[in-house]
């Protein structure tokens, strides 16, 4: 049987939740189909596949996930998730051929530009890997008050994020807006892009094999405005990145977000090739300061 | 062994001299560098809570005042943002200076206006206000080494809404940073304490600062929503309730307005069986008790280990019993009045609401004044976390006590609020205190200590008590374009 006709085996793509592949439980998928401007297209190019339409049921299951994976990530050393991270980029580079064939599809790239997408996806998880055990010293440190007092101010990651990723670019911006906000220790429900689901649920395979806790990275497919309400809404989720929104979408959702008084990061433009800066880091950062009374060694002053 | 108060502790009445402050009879609101009325003509009564006098007749800003402030607020901007930071330093400096200078007339006008006692203005909020001005000047010029990038630019107007409970140091935490930056501010006091804000003005006046540059607007909720809500301003700083938080947040959504928040709490003060009692017992005084438990960093919640609950809380009451509550402006005065029937109606439903839940009220013995606002100190055992007195914010001098087994139980305990903006932690053992501070979900942890302030040290809280930090470098952020 020759190669050219024997038939392709398709992949079922599913959600990325706990560290498990769950389909939808709404037992929904809905068409995604290649990236097209041809005239007559409508819009819509080739079949793809069908992926998962989570529901309001899925997106709260994926909190309760990232909630239980907070303590042990939040609670790893920094050497210890900058270790994973760079594990991310070394499965990534190991499968850099799938990524670059899905990103080409979903974004109507050519290879050689996919490549260029995938290669930048890879290397801002290297990039990312060696800021966890940087930024605490970065944006931390000593406060010389004007007493006898030991003080520190430390940053410590805010929580359960929800990251709304970029709709257009479907890859690189996806791990750009994931790798920060996982590498202070928050953990994340990420709502891929709603057009172009696919390279995000693939990920979710490379992060299943890359050492990452199961719940740290929870990755959901289908209606931006669907999955995100519940979650702007939801009183366990400490944060939300609107970077996926448009404004009228970003508006409902801060709004929502203000009962809990989440961290809002607006949406903004964009240059996902850039060198990011620290922003995405500090913005899922809380500063906690410690004191401490130092003492004297001695009321007349010490010979040390 | 039976105390007797006032055989041990007779003081003589020992008041500062009012006659260091000249309280005009009527102020206006300070806009473009002048005094001016509201444009309604209304007019509002600031009375001192401990006397229920009236102090001044104080000009009431509505939107269309706001929107005047905000306008002048802009115009002064441009000169204001592109003069070198050495000379927007060089104001601030002096600033700092005058209010050094001007130290005991603003400490007796804030103990008059708020009805805190006055060892706290004079050793506590003043040196704090002028510390914090002479902190931020020194960065105007150095915002390039901030970590903001080379060039950091400001917002450009900062609404700045600001509580009753430290006026003027709050007003101090606002305007500094902003100043510092670059940024020009229209600043609402809250309505009962607007006194040391209009002083404030006059202090910019002598201080020759450009006119627009601060501009403030005393008023009511409805001019800080005016303030808040209006389209010109970039930069929102609130402080005061989460209720209050949680709607200017949901007013801002949708613009480019940069919002940070310093809201309530419900502070837990952990004291583990190794702690030193008696300096735990005054820490637990000074968490809860210090101006009036109006603080929203108070440790309102003590957690002791079950162990040495009997002893804590027999030492705990046996202090209390020896705080002396009177006349603000005495010396020996240690608990003032609460800022205003509004709050002490509160205060009251909630110590209530604590009894009719079922826990145990215990009330040191002292007389209260007959006129003006008062609200002896107060502690309820027999606590669960499931009771209001354990939840809600009372924002007054009640202490909750609560019991705990272990430290993964203390740290349960003291996590277990909407809030997490202060917590204490009293134990001899190093190690134990970094592992609690470490697993706190809290913005200020004081370890050994308690309601300890310095402009270096960033504040702010964790969840529910809001986002974004005052003071250190961190604070320059809320004002900076980044």
């Amino acid at each position: 049987m020759s190669e050219s006709t024997r038939l392709s085996v398709f992949k079922t793509y599913k959600l990325y939740v706990g560290g498990k592949f769950p389909r939808s439980e709404s037992g929904r998928v809905y068409e995604v189909t290649t990236a097209t401007s041809a005239a007559g297209a409508g819009g819509k190019g080739k079949w793809l596949a069908n992926a998962p339409l989570s529901s309001r049921k899925d997106a709260r299951d994926a909190v309760v996930a990232a909630r239980k994976a907070f303590g042990g990530w939040s609670g790893a050393t920094a050497y210890n998730r900058g270790q994973i991270l760079y594990r991310v980029a070394e499965m990534l580079e190991g499968r850099r051929g799938q990524f670059v064939r899905e990103v080409g599809e979903a974004e109507g790239l050519s290879k050689s530009k996919a490549g260029a997408v995938v290669d930048a996806a890879i290397d801002r998880w290297v990039w990312y890997a060696g800021w966890t055990d940087k930024i605490g010293q970065v944006v931390g440190g000593a406060n010389p008050v004007a007493g006898p007092y030991f003080n520190l101010s430390t940053p410590e990651p805010t929580g359960v994020v929800t990251v709304l990723a970029p709709q257009e670019s479907s890859f690189l911006g996806l791990v750009s807006v994931i790798a920060p906000v996982i590498a202070t220790g928050n953990t994340v429900v990420v709502v891929a892009s709603e057009r172009a689901p696919l390279p995000a649920l693939s990920l979710g395979e490379v992060l299943a094999t890359s050492d990452l806790p199961g719940g740290v990275v929870n990755v959901l497919s289908g209606r931006t405005a669907e999955i995100s309400a519940p979650l702007a809404a939801h009183q366990d989720v400490n944060a939300i990145d609107l970077t996926g929104a448009d404004a009228q979408l970003a508006k409902e959702l801060e709004v929502a977000a203000a009962d809990n008084l989440k961290r809002v990061l607006r949406p903004r433009a964009e240059d996902w090739t850039a060198e990011p800066g620290t922003d995405r880091l500090t913005s899922f950062l809380e500063t906690k300061t410690v004191w401490h009374p130092t003492g004297s060694l001695g009321a007349s002053g010490s010979a040390y | 062994m039976t105390m007797d108060k006032h055989s041990l502790f007779e003081y003589a009445p020992a008041p500062e001299s009012r006659s260091v402050v000249d309280i005009a009879p009527s102020y206006g609101l300070f806009i473009d560098g002048e005094f001016t009325d509201a444009a309604d003509g209304k007019v509002f009564k600031t009375v001192s809570p401990s006397s229920e006098e009236v102090l001044s007749e104080v000009a009431q800003a509505g939107s269309e005042d706001v929107d005047r402030a905000v306008k002048a607020a802009r115009k002064a901007f441009e000169k204001w943002s592109a003069l070198p930071g050495s000379e927007r330093a060089k104001y601030l400096f002096r600033i700092a200076r005058i209010i050094q200078e001007r130290s005991r007339e603003l400490a007796v006008l804030e103990t008059l206006d708020n009805g805190k006692p006055i060892k706290e203005t004079r050793d506590a909020d003043l040196p704090l206000v002028a510390a914090h001005f002479f902190y931020y000047a020194g960065w105007a010029d150095k915002l390039g080494h901030a970590g903001y990038g080379p060039d950091p630019r400001p917002l450009g107007v900062a609404g700045q809404v600001i509580p009753w409970n430290f006026p003027l140091l709050m007003l101090a935490w606002k305007i500094a940073p902003a100043l510092a930056t670059g940024n020009t501010v229209v600043l609402k006091p809250a309505e009962t304490t607007p006194l040391s804000a209009l002083f404030f003005a006059d202090i910019c006046r002598q201080a020759g600062l450009p006119k627009g540059v601060v501009n403030i607007v005393p008023g009511y909720g409805d001019a800080g929503a005016a303030l808040v809500a209006h389209p010109d301003v970039n930069k929102v700083a609130f402080t005061g309730s989460t209720a209050v938080g949680k709607a200017i947040a949901r007013e801002v959504a949708g613009t480019d307005k940069k919002l940070t928040l310093e809201l309530g709490g419900k502070g837990a003060n952990i004291v583990f069986d190794d702690a030193p009692i008696d300096q735990a017992v005054e820490g637990i005084v000074g968490g809860i008790f210090f101006n009036q438990g109006q603080v929203c960093c108070a440790g309102s919640r003590l957690l002791v280990q079950e162990s040495i609950q009997d002893e804590l809380l027999d030492s705990l009451k046996r202090r209390l019993s020896t705080l002396r509550l009177g006349d603000p402006l005495d010396k020996n005065t240690d608990i003032g009045a609460i800022n205003s029937a509004e709050q002490l109606a509160r205060i009251t439903a909630l110590a209530e609401t604590g009894e009719a839940e079922g826990a145990e009220r215990w009330t040191a013995p002292c007389e209260l004044p007959s006129s003006g606002y008062w609200f002896a100190p107060t502690l309820f055992t027999n606590v669960t976390q499931a009771h209001t007195i354990a939840r809600d914010e009372i924002f007054g001098p009640v202490l909750s006590v609560l019991t705990f087994r272990t430290p993964d139980e203390a740290v349960a305990k003291a996590n277990n609020s909407q809030y997490g903006l202060s917590a204490g932690i009293w134990t001899e053992k190093g190690s134990r205190i970094l592992a609690v501070a470490n697993k706190l979900r809290a913005g200020v942890v004081w370890a050994n200590t308690f309601n300890k302030f310095d402009p270096t040290s960033p504040f702010g809280g964790y969840k529910e008590s809001g986002f974004g930090r005052e003071g250190g470098r961190h604070g320059l952020e809320a004002y900076l374009d980044v």
